[in-house]
């Protein structure tokens, strides 16, 4: 296949199918295994410096906050991550622990851009940025989670987005015309909020699943928090709820309020007030690490996070009953 | 006289107005989620909004505050996730996709990744997010942009989504579907379009006191006149009302 352009950016990742296969045989036990663990032990069990992470959905969204705020607290640092994301990897970069970004959104939305995002990129702290699109990105874990090195989109053909990337442009062997061949994407850890898991892992999502379904298959390691841990009777009432199935989970945590202060879908909203008070705090420096030191790294776990934020004001960001507002 | 609004306020109804019935429209937050709210309730019932992380025909009863937050899928046809909103896009299933950016060019390519150098930039933005996508794949593109030269310009330091990129036969010739590309562009000034034969950005109305010498002093680049420039009518008071009463009651965004 005639490659007509490559993108210059370094392939922070680099994609080996069959290394994954391996390692999908070795070290993902099919047997059904009690995962269910405190979150400090999962992170300790699988995170490692210079691992390259990924979280879903984000920030405000069904993200899995208390994973990453315990990820910060145990101090990894060389992180490389993949970039599609809002409060949760704001939140990392202002550690300054990571090195590496392959980027399509941090920013957040209607409160506008990062401060840590500009301090951490503009500094030349973060030393590869390379870039992508949402839908490229995704499709980047669907590579993976197909168990083939890339795949072939019409998505960020004749920009700048694919120059700064890594992907190639071919001729398609078929049709003659161009195609973007997106590199397989495979984590070494993933971090995934759920509604509902049992103690295996097996894991149901409420509302959108954004890009759970993928990026669960593109894991060496994930690391799931749920709402809830439901008996394995509940999965196996609603085998077609199962979003995430239990062979491609290595620890479940227990986090109600997990995506706090975003939101979970039918559970509870986004807590406006605190998301305000961070996007202020994350502008200079100096408050962005009082923040830290407040909401990260006083709270031991995320029980005592709990305690901090109240447990009256998080049952007050609950919908009724019904998911009614 | 008709009522009186602000710079926002017009935006919206303006984007609003171009949104036809019986059709698809990707939506991000803001102002493209006001306007189809707006649509809905006036011209345009049965627009059906796409929002990016997998929500497609919600009733946007409330404003969203997140691309894939709750309200995305309120009541909607369908919740999936990005690669279904994602791919319907590139089987040519969605009309209308909303964008928006730092920088615009004279061919509608937009800049939301950075300005200067992309090594060392200057200021970081957030990136491509979803713009890229529904930029290759939406048939009609619009753009809604602040009106100044230094968002109007002759080159974008970074093309993050792509326009007609450097004219005529240039998308097709970088394998981008055919037949796709920018429609409109809404700024805070006026509303543009694009030439057929040479794609690029052309004046087609002025907003209500604002003269076309003003609209070419804030474009950083040749603008092409329409043969007969309009004059956008004003919210009307039916509009305004929706949007204050009905739409955005709290003022989170008007």
């Amino acid at each position: 296949m005639h490659v007509v352009e490559s993108g210059i950016g370094p392939l922070i990742q680099p994609p080996d199918m069959n290394a994954f296969r391996e390692w999908n045989r070795k070290h993902k036990t099919k047997a059904l295994v009690d995962k269910l663990m405190s979150e400090q032990e999962a992170v300790a069990r699988f995170m490692f410096d210079g691992a390259y992470i990924g979280t879903e959905l984000y920030g405000t969204v069904r993200c899995p906050m208390s994973l990453i705020r315990e990820v910060i607290r145990q101090g990894y640092k060389d992180l490389r991550v993949a970039g599609q994301g809002v409060m949760e990897l704001d939140i990392l970069l202002a550690t300054g622990r990571v090195r590496a970004l392959d980027i399509t959104y941090i920013g957040n939305e209607v409160y506008g851009i990062s401060a840590n995002l500009r301090r951490e990129v503009e500094s030349g702290r973060v030393q590869q940025v390379v870039e992508w699109s949402n839908g490229g990105i995704t499709w980047r874990f669907k590579a993976a989670a197909m168990g083939v090195p890339f795949i072939p989109v019409r998505s960020m053909l004749g920009t700048d987005t694919l120059k700064y990337s890594a992907a190639k442009v071919v001729e398609c062997p078929f049709t003659g015309e161009k195609v973007a061949l997106l590199p397989a994407l495979i984590l070494d850890v993933g971090f995934i909020h759920v509604h509902r898991a049992d103690r295996y892992g097996n894991c149901q999502i409420d509302g959108i699943a954004g890009f759970a379904v993928e990026m669960a298959r593109a894991c060496k390691r994930l690391i799931v928090s749920a709402e809830e841990i439901i008996p394995t009777d509940e999965i196996r009432k609603r085998p077609d709820r199962t979003a995430i199935p239990y062979y491609l989970v290595d620890a479940v945590v227990h986090a109600p309020f997990g995506s706090h202060p975003g939101e979970m879908c039918y559970v509870y909203r986004r807590d406006e007030e605190l998301i305000r008070e961070w996007v202020k705090e994350m502008e200079q420096p100096d408050t962005a690490q009082a923040y830290l030191q407040k909401y990260v790294y006083g709270p031991k776990n995320h029980d005592e996070y709990m305690d901090l934020i109240g447990r009256d004001r998080l049952e007050s960001l609950r919908y009724r009953k019904g998911g009614e507002r | 006289m008709s009522t009186e609004y602000n710079p926002r306020e017009l935006l919206i109804c303006v984007a609003a107005r171009l949104m036809e019935d019986g059709t698809t429209a990707f939506i991000g937050t803001g102002i493209p989620m006001l306007a189809a709210a707006l649509a809905q309730k006036l011209h345009a019932p049965n627009l059906v909004t796409v929002f990016e992380f997998g929500g497609t025909g919600a009733i946007l009863e409330e404003l969203p505050l997140a691309v894939g937050e709750e309200r995305t899928f309120h009541r909607a046809l369908s919740a999936t996730g990005i690669c279904d909103t994602m791919e319907t896009a590139q089987r040519g299933f969605i009309e209308y996709g909303f964008l928006g950016g730092a920088q615009i060019d004279p061919y509608g390519n937009l800049n939301s990744t950075v300005i200067g150098d992309h090594a060392r930039p200057k200021a970081r933005l957030p990136g491509s997010g979803g713009a890229n996508d529904v930029g290759s794949h939406c048939w009609r593109t619009i753009a809604i942009m602040q009106h100044d030269a230094r968002r109007f310009v002759p080159k974008v330091d970074f093309i993050t989504t792509p326009g007609y990129l450097t004219g005529p036969g240039a998308r097709e010739a970088a394998g981008l579907p055919p037949g796709t590309g920018p429609y409109r562009v809404v700024s805070s000034l006026a509303l543009m379009g694009f030439d057929d034969e040479t794609k690029r950005m052309k004046l087609l109305a002025v907003h209500p006191g604002v003269t076309v010498e003003q609209v070419i002093q804030n474009t950083g680049f040749e603008l092409l006149l329409a043969d007969r420039i309009e004059e956008t009518p004003p919210p009307t008071d039916e509009e305004l009302r929706l949007l204050r009463e009905e739409i955005d009651p709290h003022h989170l965004y008007i």
